[in-house]
């Protein structure tokens, strides 16, 4: 007691200003919390009602009175396209990351691209659809709009998120195993298919997990490339329902019935992407890297 | 070493693989440079197909496709100005809004909060990063435009004579609504960006201030900020590469008016809103017009990225880009983005 005694106090106004201050910074956390809550209150406000058996099991009709339908081919339209945009994204993600932590590593070529793929990143989601219909809807390559356009276009946004995570967690994986597999005489083939990758697959899957929910909420791509059709279909070759846009064109409607189904087909799309969230969080959290 | 011991037929060393067994090799590492070489032949491919689309549109125009302000449809008259001066508007208001939020939380869940909250705090955070974009405008049109409609037309009129906010509130959806859910989805980027940022501030610089008696504010004020400005001004500008191509939310909340707004409560117009809400029925000069404007935005989101990625890269202190930082900039706050 004696010894702090003869630390000098401090003075009340720096007191006041230290516990205004924090008081400023406790209510900055406080604000950016609000429009989470607020935004999860009313999906599960006005999404809940809607939800139903039928809600799931019809499609949509394009009729203004009487039956509107649910969301089903919204839904399933969704996760077509999205797994085709995976199946294109995914690889060519992971093998652009394995060219630069394998190969090109600090090198001008490597470094380039490295920068490039930074700036995809960067690249708003409507210049990804932008590019696809000028590529490939005006050319009329395989038809107008159709599907897997749609699904390219969203490859293309999902793909420098790939390239990046897959590149952070593959930096991870320690050379001591890979330099211990080359020395065991394994071809460079062979230490990245059976030592690289598997050490690196957790981190590797929450990326693209993460890519993939990414994808899934998007809605300006599909704009100018899928365009938007009613009824169920599987065939990509054609245009195609998706959640994103279904609620869209149903936010613009002047029925509060229409209005409605935007609601209940957000907080499905909310939670489909939650649950990837989750899952990629999951899936990061268990293993010691990404 | 005997040569008869490491040498097989052909005079090649024991050591060294045959040709056939290299070939996967080769054909690995020609493929994996392949697709990296991909990437940049997508990009340059785009830039030039977006030039040529948007051609005739500048053939016609020049600069005053930027920098006039008539944009008709009905006698297919195309000057943008309108259009840049919504997508600057919308932006601004959205950093100015969003940023200080977005800093004091990180401040907050790094410095002040107890530990125990500081995990769940900044995966509530990220999460808004993974609400979609159209959520946000369904959100926006719905619940945010109508109940803050009584607030704008008070603080319109009450500070009416601060400049650019009289003139009431005539419409629902205006710049303010459109920056103020832009500030909304800039704040989860900016946040993330900022923790990290702050959660490299080295300790011994927090333990002097504290041991030299600065309260916490000011530790925060003198060994925190300083550290971590750059840092978060490439955050802020990251954000604002996000806040001026944000297309779904922003052409349900502007308004779809291509005028310049005399004031913050008037509707307007955003370069990517205009191409999403006109490309339908968008023909021949028009189409070229709105290929134009998506020529502009991309430009525009180029040199604001690429400011950003140079002051993070100077401002992170000799980490490398690939570390922590590089991963919240390439997939978003851990979860999105």
């Amino acid at each position: 007691m004696s010894a702090l005694a003869s630390i000098p106090q401090i003075s009340a106004r720096r007191r006041r200003t230290d516990r205004i201050m924090r008081g400023v910074l406790l209510a900055g956390a406080v604000i950016a919390l609000i429009p989470l809550v607020l935004i999860l209150y009313y999906l599960l406000k006005n999404g809940l009602k809607t939800w139903s058996g039928n809600f799931f099991t019809t499609d949509p009709t394009g009729a203004f009175f009487g039956n509107q339908g649910g969301i089903r081919s919204a839904i399933l339209g969704s996760l077509e396209i999205v797994a085709l945009a995976t199946l294109i994204a995914i690889p060519i993600g992971i093998g652009v990351a394995l060219y630069l932590t394998e190969y090109g590593m600090e090198g001008w070529f490597a470094q380039t691209v490295r920068y490039f793929v930074d700036v995809m990143t960067g690249v708003p989601s409507i210049m990804f659809g932008l590019f696809i219909y000028i590529v490939l809807v005006t050319a009329h390559i395989g038809g107008g709009f159709t599907a897997w356009k749609g699904s390219v276009a969203l490859a293309l946004l999902m793909l420098p998120i790939v390239v990046r995570s897959a590149e952070v967690v593959l930096l991870l994986v320690p050379s001591g195993l890979r330099e211990a597999a080359l020395a065991l005489g394994a071809p460079r083939w062979r230490v990245i298919f059976r030592v690289v990758l598997p050490t690196a697959a957790p981190g590797l899957v929450t990326g693209s997990l993460l890519a993939v929910a990414r994808g899934m909420g998007e809605t300006a791509p599909l704009l100018f490339t899928v365009s938007t059709a009613f009824g169920l279909t599987g065939n990509l070759g054609a245009q195609m329902n998706t959640l994103p846009f279904q609620i869209y064109t149903d936010i613009q409607s002047p029925n509060p019935a229409i209005v409605a189904r935007a609601w209940g087909a957000g907080l499905t799309l909310v939670i489909l992407v939650l649950i990837l969230n989750v899952a990629a969080r999951t899936i990061a959290r268990r293993s010691r890297m990404a | 070493m005997e040569a008869s011991v490491t040498t097989v037929t052909g005079g090649r060393s024991i050591f060294e693989r045959s040709p056939a067994s290299r070939l996967p090799d080769r054909a690995l590492r020609w493929g994996l440079s392949g697709l990296a070489t991909l990437i940049l032949i997508i990009i340059a491919y785009f830039f030039a197909r977006l030039i040529g689309q948007s051609g005739s549109v500048f053939n016609r125009y020049g600069l005053s496709f930027v920098f006039g302000n008539d944009w008709d449809t009905s006698r297919n008259i195309y000057h943008g100005a309108a259009l840049v001066v919504g997508t600057l508007i919308t932006s601004a208001i959205a950093l100015l809004i969003g940023v200080p939020v977005a800093v004091a939380s990180a401040v907050f869940i790094n410095e002040l909060c107890p530990r125990r909250l500081r995990g769940i705090l900044s995966v509530l955070i990220d999460l808004l990063a993974a609400v979609p974009s159209v959520v946000y405008g369904l959100w926006g049109v719905f619940v945010l435009a109508p109940k803050l409609l009584p607030v704008e037309k008070w603080f319109a009129s009450t500070f009416s004579f601060i400049p650019w906010i009289g003139g009431g509130v005539p419409t629902l959806y205006n710049y303010f609504i459109a920056g103020l859910i832009l500030a909304v989805m800039v704040l989860p980027i900016v946040s993330a960006i900022s923790r990290e940022v702050i959660a490299t501030v080295p300790s011994e610089h927090k333990e002097a201030a504290l041991a030299l008696g600065a309260t916490r504010w000011e530790m925060i004020r003198m060994a925190v900020m300083p550290y971590s400005r750059p840092g978060i001004t490439g955050g802020a500008m990251l954000g604002l590469g996000r806040a001026l191509g944000e297309t779904i939310a922003v052409v349900l909340l502007i308004g779809a008016a291509p005028t310049i707004g005399h004031h913050l409560f008037q509707q307007g117009y955003t370069l990517a809103a205009v191409i999403a809400s006109e490309f339908g029925e968008a023909q021949d000069i028009h189409l070229s017009a709105l290929f134009a404007a998506g020529l502009v935005l991309f430009v525009l989101t180029l040199i604001v990225n690429i400011i950003a990625r140079w002051i993070v890269a100077r401002g992170s202190h000799g980490t490398r880009g690939t570390g922590a930082t590089g991963m919240t900039i390439a997939s978003g706050p851990a979860t999105e983005r």
